[in-house]
């Protein structure tokens, strides 16, 4: 379908997109890369009065290093992201994900801060910020904050930033050496939103799991933290416990169903990639 | 016409392009975005028709309240099913062959109410499209929900409601065939297996959407329809027959279609909608089916339920075939080729490719409250094949049989022909044993089976499945004019030599980008003797081609192709005459090679092309007093001895199950199909190679999943999975060549081979893969999540 | 200094370079990209194939690169470089893709074509040593309904190795 009427503005900085936040209210939506926002329109799921087009307003798309975090602005284009050496260093996580969203023509006008404040619940990046415990920096009328990741998901395209607040970067903690990394995701085809995914983040010392953040998506209505899975795994991997380990997800992750999987098959597949993971690390 | 070894003069032809894969001239303009697609079309004063459509799947319209909708910006008119009725006449989806068949009459748009979820109930003339969509909300419809039939397994039970009171109830059509004594077949049977195959309904999915444009004008009091379909001629048919116009009144112009597939060959109510309206209005209609209403308005195909039983012998031979097979359609069928077709062919050509002596086969079509359903490629055989294939395999494991070795065992001998199936189906001549060991051959089956073994002991899970069948290519009027449609099987050919001897061809066929213009210009230039630059060729125009079938059934190479064949050298003959007076020679001295009049003894050239048509266009006072050049020519064809001409073929596929996660990663896919001769062998190939991966989405992807209330659940690129370019994998083709008496050319069809055997063969892989667990899976499309629960590994 | 953006609405005048052609049209707000090359300016080599943003039939090149036509609006071209099927054959760029394709029967119904050509020519260019998988990857946003995709794989591929060999001559 063509999409509704709707009147468009373009704001060139950040507090003129807050000051049209503030002036249009709930009718208002930001339109950053538009993968989303546009395919939505065009099958008229929503019809708000007003875009604001945040893709001329500068400085918002840099990537760099500031001390030990990685900072990203939230308008850097997917395909940015996925050539960064930058962030293959010190986010290696977020490097692996990328291939995994959509296709390149979509990664090159998609934005890694339009597809967390959109909020899939089966997106790959809001589940790598919060396995990498990034923070997400908003601005709104009443000034900059940081808000953790793991607070950011509120439900289904649901998030903390309010009605007056923009995503304006994403900052990383820095990789560390002894830190390892995995995502993995199992799509009916390549591209698609996943069925079931998982990103792995682990803290080593010697041969001993130390630390570890197993956050899964396409599970729930948001990326879900397998709390009690990762406690299970700490210390030295071995077959037995890793095994013991995975039972826990059964108590962690509350799938949903959809046309592809039941919350059983959800869990199984959970289980299965997780496994993956920790087998490739086992010593 | 029957022709001898020694007759097949056009496959004599010197500087031939039989059987050369000559890049095809229409191609370059489509590779720079020129094609001439309807959207494109824009025509002065041209209004966008927009439908309102149902939310349900079966509701009665109370009423419609337009008032408010007509006055949104930009919209001219909005027409109600009742208004549009004075304007046409309904149509009822039956042809007589069929027994029994029954459809109560379509219209346009629906009257008293909506019996799917998608019908057309109003129609928004507007400005443009945005504006006509904007309208939609405003037009207030009031709906009075009715029961809905969403289960073709109940369809037909006594408290079941009946979607259409002119009816007896929810059944459209029913077949029952028997031969032989296959009660008794089973009794003394050794083993016998059975399964029940469900086929999950799926749809074509072009990319181009359905799209018309229909232009009355008042003044010449004639219309013309731009239209995406394969059947110009029988349009121009239904559009004369419903709007009570004059044949000769109506032109339709089709130009490049994006995809058909057999989608684009039946009568839309919404394209009929958009026809009815611009006779109505008086100027052009332009409608272009969004994705969206693609997916609940399209043709869908291939809802079945079958249950089936295999009797064999303990050596493998294959004792008596039964089944009883179920199909849920629309609530119509469609118009004018029937919703009953796809189940016939079911029935004919279940096991077609074994000797079978014993056989009964039952087909119940029922209506119900979910999308239209008819023909889509390879109509019917997919199921056939999936039925005789599957059961075959079983056998095969229940007498530890090699799958190859029962095969071998029960196909038609090579030299068996001609012969009869079991159903009646006339074989003139196939080549399933030569086939299938070209295919054992080609894809190294001794060394995959090893592989496999190696792959097993490792805990990695492969298969290897095959799947024969026979084809239906090159239909005679016993596909439908027998059963009263205005459907063309005899197709014709043009051709003029222009003044500067080039040559103009028109043909009835159609091109939807397999090479039709390609392949009719290489039998032409052949046939007359000119280079292929030479000719050009013009299809999809009523006023300008000869009377014709279109492109349906795979008709376009065997049928088309052998009335340009003859036209060919008949217009080779007349130009012969007419040099033969220039040059002073018999005619029959004479040939045309590569564009020159030359001495057929020894090729030396005697004169040009262009010469020739001078003097017969600008000097014919230099011809004998009794002579009459003729160098515009048209022939026809009709296969006369066959009512079809049956192709064959086989498929295998080599894939790898993930027993922990349940996905399916197809390595590599192969195909041997004999369509006899081979007129351009890259453009065959690369049909066989679209048709298997069609064929391979149904097997593992695509399904229009519906709720119990009818409500198509995903009806969205997103969620309807067409299969892309990562899940598949290389396809292997090859051939063999049993070429048709019935023509010169020898030439069968061979668009729809591909998407026959693939799901069967990708079934019997499966199974195979997952044989060391005696799991059978019998329901497609084959999912991660069916794997997964036949496994029990949850 | 920044200016206070304007609220637009209904349609609005947009500049942009087409196909090199300097393009000073009325749009309405709402119309996508590839719609207004198509309705506004004629170019109907690029197609509408699903508006979700799936099929890639509305492939076009925003500054260089390839960008969902159905999923940007007109307006969000202003200011910017747009370059589409015609113009990218008319000034050669896609020309070796188009012979290889053309020889290898690498299209059928040529709906998809315009979309697969931009995203190969794209692919080459960020991956001249690209496998057969990594085609098929790289080509996973492209829907092709015809061809079943082994015979554009076959082109693509054929299309590297020659460039390929043709730097490695040069060296």
């Amino acid at each position: 379908m063509k999409a509704p009427p709707f009147s468009y503005i373009r704001p060139e900085a950040v507090e003129s997109v807050i000051e049209c936040l503030q002036q249009y209210g709930d009718d208002a939506v930001l339109l950053a890369g538009g993968q989303s926002l546009m395919a939505s329109l065009n099958m008229r799921l929503s019809a708000p009065g007003v875009l604001v087009d945040i893709n001329n307003v500068d400085s918002l798309s840099e990537i760099a290093l500031v001390g030990n975090h990685l900072r990203i602005g939230a308008m850097t284009r997917q395909v940015e992201v996925e050539q960064s050496s930058l962030v293959a260093e010190h986010a290696p996580l977020i490097s692996m994900a990328m291939p995994y969203i959509a296709h390149p023509a979509v990664r090159n006008r998609g934005t890694i801060g339009g597809s967390i404040a959109f909020a899939d619940p089966a997106a790959e990046l809001p589940a790598c910020v919060v396995a990498l415990q990034a923070n997400l920096i908003a601005q709104g009328s009443k000034g900059e904050r940081k808000i953790p990741a793991t607070e950011f998901f509120k439900g289904l395209y649901e998030t903390a930033l309010t009605s007056d607040e923009v995503l304006t970067a994403i900052e990383l903690p820095v990789a560390a050496d002894q830190q390892k990394f995995a995502f993995r995701e199992l799509a009916r085809r390549h591209g698609d939103y996943a069925m079931v995914g998982v990103c792995a983040f682990t803290e080593w010392s010697e041969k001993s799991l130390s630390e570890a953040r197993l956050v899964y998506f396409n599970v729930g209505d948001q990326p879900v933290v397998a709390v009690q899975t990762a406690a299970a795994l700490k210390g030295v991997l071995s077959a037995e416990n890793l095994e013991s380990a995975l039972e826990y997800l059964a108590e962690d992750l509350d799938p949903l169903s959809d046309l592809n999987a039941d919350p059983s098959m959800r869990l199984h597949l959970a289980k299965v990639l997780t496994q993956r993971i920790f087998q490739e690390w086992m010593p | 016409m029957t022709i001898n070894a020694r007759d097949r003069w056009v496959l004599d032809r010197p500087n031939s392009y039989i059987g050369r894969s000559v890049p095809r001239p229409n191609a370059k303009r489509l590779l720079e975005g020129r094609g001439n697609f309807v959207d494109d079309v824009v025509l002065p004063r041209m209004l966008h028709a927009v439908f309102v459509r149902s939310p349900y799947a079966h509701a009665r319209i109370v009423s419609i309240d337009v008032e408010a909708a007509k006055g949104c910006p930009g919209v001219v008119a909005i027409v109600t099913g009742k208004q549009l009725a004075e304007h046409h006449s309904p149509w009822v989806g039956v042809l007589q062959h069929l027994k029994g068949i029954t459809s109560p009459p379509q219209y346009a748009i629906a009257i008293d109410k909506a019996c799917w979820q998608g019908e057309a109930v109003a129609a928004i003339l507007a400005q443009s499209r945005e504006q006509g969509e904007d309208a939609i909300d405003s037009v207030i419809v009031d709906w009075e929900e009715l029961p809905v039939v969403a289960d073709p397994e109940t369809a037909l039970d006594p408290d079941t409601p009946q979607i259409h009171d002119s009816l007896e109830n929810n059944l459209c059509w029913e077949r029952n065939f028997a031969a032989g004594d296959v009660d008794q077949a089973f009794t003394k049977a050794d083993v016998v297996v059975e399964e029940t195959f469900s086929v999950g309904r799926h749809t074509g999915v072009t990319v181009e959407p359905r799209s018309i444009v229909a232009d009355y004008q008042p003044g010449e009091e004639k219309l013309t329809v731009y239209q995406s379909t394969q059947a110009p001629h029988m349009m121009q048919n239904v559009f004369a027959k419903h709007l009570g116009l004059n044949e000769g009144d109506v032109r339709v112009i089709t130009k490049d279609v994006g995809g058909s597939f057999g989608i684009k060959v039946h009568v839309y109510a919404d394209e009929f909608a958009a026809v009815a309206l611009s006779r109505m209005f008086r100027r052009p209609i332009k409608f272009i089916a969004d994705r969206l209403e693609s997916f609940v308005t399209d043709i869908h195909a291939r809802d079945h339920i079958v249950k089936a039983r295999l009797a064999v012998s303990k050596d493998g031979t294959i004792e008596a075939l039964e089944f009883d097979d179920l199909t849920g359609i629309g609530p119509y069928s469609m118009y004018p080729r029937t919703s009953g077709i796809e189940a016939n062919q079911i029935v004919n050509l279940t096991g077609g490719a074994y000797q079978i002596q014993n056989y009964k086969a039952k087909t119940q079509v029922v209506f119900q409250n979910k999308g239209v359903m008819c023909q889509y490629r390879a109509v019917g055989h997919p199921v056939a094949c999936l039925i005789a294939e599957g059961l075959v395999d079983y056998a095969a494991r229940e007498i530890n049989m090699d799958p190859v070795a029962i095969r071998r065992k029960n196909l038609f001998p090579d030299d068996a022909y001609p012969c009869k199936s079991i159903t009646g189906m006339a074989f003139e001549n196939l080549s399933h044993h030569q086939s299938l060991d070209k295919l054992i051959e080609m894809m190294e089956y001794d060394k995959l089976r090893e592989e496999q073994e190696t792959y097993r002991k490792q805990g990695t899970y492969r298969g290897i499945g095959l799947a024969t069948f026979i084809e239906v290519t090159n239909p005679s009027p016993m596909f439908y004019g027998v059963g009263g449609a205005a459907i063309s099987a005899q197709d014709g050919c043009t051709l003029r030599l222009d003044a500067k001897g080039n040559i103009f061809c028109a043909t009835g066929v159609t091109e939807q980008g397999q090479g039709t213009e390609a392949v009719i210009a290489q039998i032409v230039a052949t046939s007359v003797g000119v280079p292929m630059e030479n000719i050009r060729v013009v299809t999809g125009d009523t006023e300008v081609t000869p009377y014709g079938g279109g492109t349906w059934a795979s008709r376009g190479c065997g049928i088309a192709g052998e009335a340009a064949a003859q036209a060919g050298h008949v217009l080779r003959d007349n130009i012969l005459d007419v040099a033969g007076i220039m040059l002073q020679t018999e005619s029959t001295a004479l040939d045309i090679q590569n564009g020159k009049i030359v001495d057929a003894a020894d090729g030396t050239e005697r004169t040009t092309l262009d010469e020739v048509a001078r003097v017969a266009y600008y000097r014919p006072d230099t011809f004998p007093e009794d002579f009459q050049s003729e160098l515009m020519v048209t022939r026809h064809y009709v296969p006369r001895d066959y009512p079809f001409a049956f192709t064959n073929g086989v498929q295998a596929s080599y894939l790898e199950v993930d027993i922990e996660t349940g996905f399916i990663r197809l390595l590599k896919h192969w195909c041997v199909e004999d369509c006899g001769t081979v007129i351009n062998p890259q453009l065959v190939d690369e049909q066989i190679r679209g048709g298997i991966v069609q064929g391979l989405g149904g097997a593992l992807f695509e399904h229009c999943i519906y709720s119990e209330d009818g409500q198509l659940l995903n009806g969205t690129m997103a969620d309807y999975l067409v299969p892309m370019a990562a899940e598949i994998p290389d396809i292997d083709c090859a051939h063999v060549v049993s070429m048709t008496n019935s023509s010169e050319l020898g030439a069968k069809g061979a668009g729809e081979a591909g998407t026959a055997g693939a799901p069967a063969a990708v079934m019997n892989a499966l199974n195979d893969a997952l044989s060391p667990f005696g799991v059978k899976l019998a329901t497609m499309p084959f999912t991660p999540q069916t794997v997964l629960k036949a496994l029990g590994a949850q | 200094m920044n200016r206070k953006a304007e609220l637009l609405e209904g349609d609005v005048e947009i500049n942009l370079t087409v196909n090199g052609e300097q393009i000073v049209e009325r749009v309405p707000v709402r119309r996508n990209l590839v719609d207004f090359l198509r309705v506004n300016l004629g170019l109907t080599g690029s197609h509408v194939g699903c508006e979700h943003g799936v099929c890639g039939a509305c492939t076009v090149r925003l500054d260089d690169q390839i960008i969902r036509g159905c999923l940007t609006l007109a307006v969000q071209a202003d200011g910017k470089r747009v370059d589409t099927i015609e113009g990218l054959s008319d000034d050669g760029t896609l020309k070796d893709l188009q012979i290889v394709f053309h020889e290898r029967n690498a299209l059928q119904c040529g709906f998809c074509t315009p979309g697969i050509l931009l995203t190969a020519a794209e692919m080459l260019q960020q991956r001249p040593d690209v496998n057969r998988e990594q085609i098929r990857e790289y080509l996973s946003g492209n829907y092709c309904r015809c061809t079943g995709y082994h015979a554009i794989i076959d082109a693509i591929e054929s299309v590297a190795k020659t460039r390929r060999q043709e730097i490695s001559n040069d060296n």
